[in-house]
């Protein structure tokens, strides 16, 4: 059985095999990707996830990044458990009280040069749930943002897109 | 065994008119105190417990006749005697209330704060909101004796790609000897974001307690609003929020199943699963414009109608799942190694699932057959023929192994529903209530029954609105689950309770 599932895994390699446009553009994206992360970091990317507050839905899409379709790692990205081995800190929801300081402490715990990317429209600005007593806002209003990347949730390229851009303006 | 039924006990209240579809009453403390006792002797299960100014509320199911009322104890000296103190489920839900509304638990056998860290700028947001006395001193946790014990804290941020929250295990060597659970990271305000907000807002908000979960939250806050301003809801779209909600369920019960097996180490499954995962998302970004399916149950129906190529869509998504599911499941089934690690782990006593009203997969792979599709039950559900999968074993493994059924069933009811979906307008306009009216809603989510409760005002908004995320009583299991499980199997147990923060925390 389970050499039938390898075989099944080495035919069919759902990131080319797939037609939709989406995967096109999705597979120059990641070159492109891949390249700028060369030449500014001069190896891959490790990205550290957050959650300061988010509802899960931000959490499901970044997930799906490491699926086989969108399979962020073929590009050199790869998520760390630890903010001692990132380079790029991914962070998701309306920064709640109770988390700011976590947050905070996530944030000095990462070496430097670093990048904060404030993921969905509750990191941008606290989306739906701004104005409370228990939000403080986007992530920009704990620590230093550099790129927001809206939508709720953004879906898996919006998400490539977005450590694109990132790249490109560092 | 309790003497009188729920009804009984219920029928001593003074009835509240406009509250639909169940009965609330006023309720004395001696009937409060009754009801306290009959949900300790195991007759009923507590649904929810919740308060706002002046009053505290408590809702119950009476399982052997389908009974559903919601109490309400007039607390005028701000306190109401505990629920907790016979019935510890309702333990950490007073925890809540007195943080958030400010009316105390009397006799509360825990009366640490919960959901209140001391980050706040008001004290009981939910009740007087007055300016915070500032920081909190440190959380005491549970005190624990004994040679050769040490404790590990984890979190709030954890290692994955998840929601934060902080675990104090206590060890001795690898064994696990305690668990404690301090949640509240994730609290947004949600229910003093709802207060006053207008029903478009407030379905938006619903919608995103839990994202995962975001069709079941939306279909209860729609129940409730509909039950409240008595709003007749199209035929078609009970069906389309039937697929809706099998779609939810579906996706979230693959990507499940991948990531428990994860945990034990084989990451095979998960690629596989996530694969699965990932198609079901698409369909239904075809069909419904969302991913997730955010935002697509509206109070009154559902936004928009199937487009035309709909049906073609998702029966092709059943046929892929009909051929890649099962391999996986006899891969799960033939893996002894797989298996070794989820047979006999993270067990729990089904009569802790009973007295918890855990519901869910949780509660279904322990022995608790309960599934809110049935009882109360709601359209269309009630035309459609559906097994609910029982298992017993209440280990990992069965938790792995009722999801695995429920695949296939909803790949069922999918089918069945695109067979009989009725044609017609997919919303109806909302009764303008006129004056205050009150609903609640029961709706079972991929994750176990979630309750949505809610006051509206004579214009038609929210006045009070409470939202109760099924972890509540699953949490508290957690703990129980891992006792005696080493420490290395903690990630499998908590992946195949897969709770969630966010709806909890609020
Ligand atoms: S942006 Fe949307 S999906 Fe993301 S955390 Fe906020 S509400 Fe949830």
């Amino acid at each position: 059985m389970r050499k039938l599932l390898f075989q099944n895994l080495l035919r069919l390699p759902l990131t080319v095999a797939a037609p939709a446009p989406s995967e096109q553009a999705l597979a120059e994206l990641g070159a492109k990707l891949d390249q700028v992360a060369r030449r500014r970091l001069g190896r891959s990317l490790a990205i550290r996830e957050v959650d300061a507050g988010s509802c899960n839905g931000c959490e499901l899409e970044i997930h799906a990044l490491n699926n086989a379709f969108y399979d962020l790692e073929r590009f050199g990205f790869h998520f760390v458990a630890s903010p001692r081995h990132a380079d790029v800190l991914l962070v998701t929801g309306p920064v709640t009280a109770n988390m700011r300081e976590a947050l905070e402490r996530t944030y000095a715990a990462t070496p430097d040069p670093k990048w904060v990317v404030a993921v969905g429209d509750c990191g941008r600005d606290g989306g739906v749930f701004a104005g409370g007593y228990a939000c403080v806002g986007g992530v920009a209003e704990v620590i230093p943002v550099d790129l927001h990347i809206p939508g709720c949730p953004p879906n898996p390229v919006q998400l490539l897109e977005g450590l694109l851009a990132l790249l490109q303006v560092q | 065994m309790n003497a009188s039924s729920l009804r009984t006990v219920l029928e001593g209240g003074r009835p509240v008119a406009g509250h639909r579809p169940w009965p609330r009453v006023i309720v004395t403390p001696e009937l409060w105190i009754a009801l306290s006792e009959g949900l300790a002797g195991g007759a009923w299960t507590l649904l929810g417990l919740w308060g706002e100014s002046g009053m505290a509320h408590l809702a119950a199911h009476e399982p052997s006749t389908g009974t559903l009322g919601v109490a309400s104890l007039p607390c005028p000296d701000g306190w109401f005697p505990s629920v907790g103190r016979l019935h510890p489920p309702a333990q950490r839900l007073e925890r809540a209330i007195a943080d958030l509304v400010g009316l105390q638990p009397v006799d509360a056998p825990d009366s640490r704060p919960w959901l209140d860290h001391g980050r706040w700028p008001v004290s009981h947001p939910l009740g007087l909101a007055t300016p915070s006395i500032g920081a909190l001193p440190p959380y005491p946790f549970l005190p624990v004796e004994g040679e050769s014990l040490h404790q590990i804290p984890v979190g709030p941020v954890h290692a994955g790609i998840i929601e934060p929250g902080h675990f104090r295990f206590t060890a001795n060597g690898e064994a696990v000897v305690r668990l404690e659970e301090r949640l509240g990271y994730v609290h947004k305000g949600i229910e003093s974001l709802l207060t006053g907000a207008a029903l478009e807002r407030a379905a938006r908000l619903v919608g995103r307690v839990s994202g995962d979960s975001t069709v079941a939250y939306a279909l209860a806050f729609a129940r409730a609003v509909e039950a409240a301003t008595e709003t007749i809801v199209p035929d078609h779209a009970h069906w389309l929020r039937a697929l809706l909600a099998e779609l939810e369920r579906l996706a979230n019960h693959l990507g499940d199943i991948g990531a428990i097996c994860n945990d034990a180490a084989f990451a095979l499954m998960l690629a596989h699963c996530a694969v699965l995962r990932e198609r079901v998302l698409r369909a239904s970004a075809a069909c419904f414009g969302h991913r997730l399916l955010m935002d697509c149950i509206v109070p009154g129906g559902v936004a928009a109608d199937l487009p035309a190529d709909s049906a073609k869509v998702l029966r092709a998504l059943v046929a892929e799942l009909r051929r890649r599911f099962p391999p996986l499941v006899e891969l799960y089934d033939n893996t002894a190694s797989l298996q070794d690690r989820t047979v006999g782990t993270g067990f729990v006593r089904p009569a802790l699932i009973r007295q918890f009203g855990c519901g869910g997969t949780i509660g279904r792979a322990g022995g608790r057959a309960f599934d809110a599709r049935r009882q109360p039950g709601y359209p269309p559900y009630d035309q459609l023929e559906f097994a609910t999968p029982v298992l017993d074993e209440s280990d990992v493994n069965a938790r792995i192994w009722l999801r695995i059924h429920e695949v296939e069933q909803s790949l069922t009811l999918i089918e069945r529903i695109l067979e009989r979906l009725p044609s017609g307008p997919v919303r109806g306009a909302l009764n303008r209530p006129g004056q205050p009216c009150e609903g609640v809603a029961l709706v079972e989510g991929f994750r176990g029954d979630v309750l949505v409760w809610l006051r509206l005002a004579a214009d038609g908004t929210v006045v009070r609105c409470h939202p109760r995320d099924p972890s509540w009583f699953q949490w508290p299991l957690l703990e129980a689950a891992i006792e005696n499980n080493i420490v290395a199997d903690f990630p499998l147990c908590n992946k195949s309770f897969n709770c969630s923060y966010s709806g909890h925390d609020l």
